[in-house]
């Protein structure tokens, strides 16, 4: 059987850089895009090579904003892709996509080319909030594209939401969560906004909190999501994600059980065969490798890391806890050969203790508890570095 | 080999206060002498401990030997003894006055006379050493050498008119000072026939070659084979290597004769049998009697090391063993507290002394240290008629045992703008300042002289001091005596657990001021536990003051993609290790930092 592999696609371009943004991301002209659509299709062709024992299970297209390439570009590229590595007939393929950028082209061609979901940045369904935020759309464009979406022909559809916003309030929360779940998208996810170095939002917030939603406001956002969902029949899976019930992202599943991903693209990141790695991510010097030399590799990525089985144990922790279900000790012990209650037991019982892990065996899960301050708990799970 | 002709070395120091140029004059004359080239020259060449670089000052007494051509055609040695520039470190520049026979007064052409020029001066001139001024910086914008000059007559009564006006930084007219070296310092005057007589002026350990001692041969000769007797210890030992002090090396060399400045290492194994200021002397032929040695200092300053990890107490021990062997001036003894384990009391010359052993300790050996609020000696007068000498607070009787307590007090001189006179007196006011007085020493500057508790001062006076002036205050002080003073013992209490290493002694009218401003802090320091954290102020069972900490609420990555992974696993990480420099205490656990959090009180 051929290894599962899922593919990160990075579009490092926007209409307009969000305020509270952080992602590798930047506004360009219509032929610097272009230009680097090339430059993605020679990385394909030449880095496809490596995993002709691959299966590609899962293709996400990601930002930026990928839609406001041009659907030429775009279809180029899945062909490139298609061409290139073995894909799974039922792989899940994303695409996001921003209000405002999508027309019905594009979307006939997305489907075209077997991109079968998409993914829609809204964030809020109150414009004031938008424009705090920086969005370049009101919710009235984003409620037009979202029809043209399923008019196009898409039955897998997730809307991005954040929440904890400046002047949020439970109720504007509420707004917004009533009126996108009556749109019935099969997949919401809802992010408590996190204030990042680097943005512009950290200028305005880092030393004003007082203009943020308290930590308790914010977790009582956080619960009243989660109720108002499962009514709506959207379960919580992850953190930040929910889903009707077979609807749940696989790509980002992935990333949180282990699955190996090769990235694609201006500074997109890599996990394969234990190394961790990513690419170069200054635009300039990217479009300057040349692909097939023979130090392309070497030019391409960078930080490259090989995990032990330690820090594997770790991820294996720190990443599926994350999931609603957990992490499960039977399939610990498949992947290591160790019992994860000898490996982490003081660790477990600790947290067990403080309500802040609850176990249902095999499975080991966050308490609602645990999720709201889970770096604490997560961080019991690292184990101490050995000394340099 | 005969020894070298005394009439041509000259052994000076360069004094200073802080940041008027000495280290930089320091290297500009090992470069013109031509030890070095350009191109080897570290931005610093005496400095050559890392603290000090980053600091831009100068800890540890250390020496230099250079050769001049002068103007006359005759080569002199020059060993230059580096001294440091702060009123803490008195004692070591008096160690290193003793093996000079003259001082380079550096005076900044800007700022004139500061509080520790005045005190350095007359530290050389109590060892009888020649002192000459040159005024440094005069290529700075606001460099009036002129009026410094004049300052330097007026107030220290040194001919100034023809210093050496130079600036270090460009080498403009270095090579002034260098003939000024050759014709102001007089040459060592012993006698080589003599029986051997050397100052231990410092000494440090190295883990190949073991106690290297750095000396002044008075009288006498030494060299590999001498068997020398150290006079106070009482040691015997057999001469290895004798040499001079190159930039940063040791070179050796046959023999050390009267007059010469250079280090011994002999198959001395206990670092304690090398003192500083001890005399060594020849075993076979010693001398009548051993040179008068430095004044002993005593420790002012107060307060507990511990070593983060239990474990490492023995080599925190170690460590400090090997500390005291060249800064005799650090005194530390065991102590145990029930919060931080097993430690030592330390004593220090002072609050800056205190933090550079500490970071030493850290650097140099490695060690993560947890270090307790600075205490001042107080005595203790018990209606039983017994005194007690109390370094640590945690120590304190109960009141009722006690008649009445002194503490120590400084006179202290502070030399400021005129402009600042006014913020320096409030600022001398609350801390309980008495006024002595106030001259001006000309239209613009004027010496405040305070008498001030001393436990007013170490924890965070210099900080107070620069702020409120922008700068400009310089102070110096020494102790004075002792004043009966109604003192309080303050106690803090987290989550309703005592805290021995937190309590601190303060002065009552103070002490509900202080105790509230210390739960403040804490609550600053104190992470939020999965539950709430009462901390407290305590005078004896009376609470004076409350903070709480909240319980946490919420620590959540909302994202966490294939492109986050490494870099929210290393915030996870330094989490993981923002834990290790806890301690835990009944359920909650302490960050390190916050043992000493009392010396941050003042901060706005």
């Amino acid at each position: 059987m051929r290894r599962p592999l899922e593919l990160y696609i990075h579009i490092p371009f926007c209409a307009r850089k969000c305020l509270y943004c952080d992602f590798l991301s930047q506004t360009a002209s219509e032929m610097v895009c272009h230009g680097y659509v090339e430059q993605l299709l020679e990385e394909i062709g030449c880095q496809s090579g490596y995993y002709q024992g691959y299966e590609v299970v899962t293709i996400y297209i990601g930002g930026g904003t990928p839609s406001i390439l041009k659907a030429e570009d775009i279809q180029a590229v899945m062909e490139a892709v298609k061409k290139n590595f073995r894909v799974d007939r039922g792989a899940e393929i994303t695409i996001e996509a921003n209000p405002g950028t999508v027309s019905r082209e594009k979307l006939e061609a997305y489907l075209d080319c077997g991109i079968n979901r998409i993914s829609l940045g809204l964030q809020s369904a109150d414009d004031r909030e938008l424009k705090t935020l920086g969005r370049i759309h009101t919710f009235d464009e984003f409620l037009k594209t979202y029809q043209r979406v399923r008019e196009a022909g898409f039955h897998n559809v997730n809307v991005d939401l954040m929440s904890a916003l400046p002047g949020q309030t439970l109720s504007s929360w509420r707004s917004t969560m009533k009126k996108v779940t009556m749109m019935k998208p099969e997949h919401i996810s809802a992010y408590s906004l996190m204030i990042e170095e680097g943005t512009l939002f950290y200028e305005m917030y880092h030393d004003h909190p007082e203009l943020l939603p308290t930590e308790e406001e914010d977790r009582e956002i956080y619960y009243a999501s989660k109720a108002f969902l499962r009514e709506q029949g959207y379960e919580r899976y992850e953190i930040s994600n929910y889903a009707r019930p077979g609807f749940e992202c696989r790509h980002n599943i992935g990333y949180w059980t282990g699955v190996e991903y090769l990235g694609l693209g201006l500074g997109a990141s890599s996990y394969i065969q234990n190394f961790r790695f990513s690419n170069e991510a200054d635009l300039e010097t990217y479009r300057k490798i040349n692909m097939r030399g023979e130090d392309a590799d070497q030019r391409l990525h960078q930080n490259i890391s090989e995990l032990s089985q330690r820090e594997q144990m770790e991820e294996f922790m720190i990443l599926g806890l994350r999931m609603s279900r957990g992490v499960s000790g039977s399939e610990f012990i498949r992947r290591f050969g160790l019992n994860m209650w000898n490996v982490y037991g003081d660790a477990l019982h600790r947290l067990q203790e403080n309500r802040l892990i609850e176990v249902e065996s095999p499975w080991v899960r966050l308490t609602d508890f645990g999720v709201d301050i889970s770096n604490y708990v997560l961080s019991e799970f690292l184990f101490d570095r050995e000394p340099d | 080999m005969s020894a070298i002709d005394q009439s041509k070395i000259r052994n000076f120091s360069i004094i200073a206060h802080i940041d008027h140029g000495k280290s930089t004059l320091a290297d500009r004359i090992i470069e013109k002498t031509g030890l070095l080239t350009s191109r080897e020259m570290q931005s610093q060449v005496l400095d050559n401990m890392d603290l000090e670089r980053e600091r831009g000052i100068t800890i540890k007494a250390q020496a230099v030997r250079t050769v001049y051509r002068a103007k006359d055609g005759e080569e002199y040695i020059f060993n230059l003894i580096d001294t440091p520039g702060h009123v803490d470190f008195n004692y070591e520049v008096s160690r290193s006055l003793a093996a000079c026979d003259g001082a380079v007064l550096v005076v900044d052409a800007a700022q004139g006379i500061e509080a520790q020029t005045l005190a350095n001066v007359y530290l050389a001139l109590d060892h009888n050493l020649e002192v000459f001024p040159v005024i440094n910086k005069i290529d700075l914008p606001s460099a009036d050498p002129d009026r410094v000059a004049a300052e330097i007559e007026d107030v220290i009564g040194l001919e100034a008119q023809d210093a050496p006006r130079i600036s270090a930084k460009t080498g403009l007219n270095v090579d002034d000072v260098l003939e000024a070296i050759v014709k102001k310092i007089p040459a060592p005057k012993g006698d080589a026939d003599a029986p051997l007589k050397c100052l231990i002026f410092d000494s440090l350990y190295d883990s190949y070659r073991g106690v290297i001692v750095f000396c002044r041969v008075m009288d006498g000769t030494v060299k590999k084979g001498t068997a020398i007797h150290m006079m106070a210890t009482g040691a015997d030992a057999e001469v290895v290597e004798v040499g001079y002090f190159g930039a940063g090396q040791f070179i050796p060399c046959d023999v050390l004769s009267a007059g010469m400045v250079g280090y011994i290492t002999a198959s001395i194994k206990n670092v304690k049998d090398t003192t500083v200021g001890d005399t060594i002397t020849d075993r076979d032929n010693p001398c009548a009697e051993a040179l008068p040695g430095y004044k002993k200092v005593t420790s002012m300053v107060y307060c507990g090391v511990y070593p983060a990890d239990g474990a490492k107490y023995g080599d925190l021990r170690d460590a400090l063993e090997k500390l005291q062997l060249n800064d005799a001036s650090l005194f530390y003894e065991p102590e145990t507290s029930v919060a931080l384990g097993f430690g030592f009391r330390c004593g220090f010359l002072g609050l800056l002394h205190l933090e550079i052993i500490q970071e030493r300790l850290e650097r140099e050996y490695n060690l993560d240290l947890v270090t307790t609020a600075p205490s001042v000696i107080y005595k203790i007068h018990k209606k039983n008629g017994e005194v007690l000498e109390l370094t640590n607070p945690s120590n304190m009787p109960d009141p009722s045992e006690i008649d009445y307590m002194e503490e120590p007090v400084v006179s202290a001189e502070i030399m400021v703008t005129t402009e600042y006179v006014g913020a320096i007196m409030t600022l001398c006011q609350e801390r309980r300042g008495v006024y002595l007085g106030m001259e001006y020493m000309e239209a613009t500057r004027a010496i405040l002289r305070y008498e001030l508790p001393l436990n007013e001062i170490i924890y965070d006076f210099f900080d107070a001091l620069k702020s409120r002036s922008r700068g400009y205050a310089s102070l110096d002080y020494e102790l004075k005596g002792y004043q009966q003073s109604e003192l309080v013992k303050l106690d803090i209490l987290v989550n309703h657990e005592y805290i021995d290493a937190l309590s601190f002694i303060v002065h009552a009218e103070s002490a509900y001021d202080r105790g509230r401003k210390m739960c403040e802090k804490l609550k600053e320091e104190i992470p939020r536990h999965l539950f709430e954290i009462p901390i407290q102020a305590a005078i004896g069972s009376k609470i004076i003051a409350r903070e709480t900490v909240k319980a946490m609420r919420k620590d959540v990555l909302a994202k966490c993609y294939g492109g986050d992974i490494t870099r929210k696993k290393k915030l996870l990480e330094k989490q993981k290790e923002g834990k290790k420099r806890m301690r835990q205490i009944g359920n909650v656990e302490i960050p390190q930092k916050a043992f000493m959090s009392v010396l941050k009180l003042d901060e706005e």
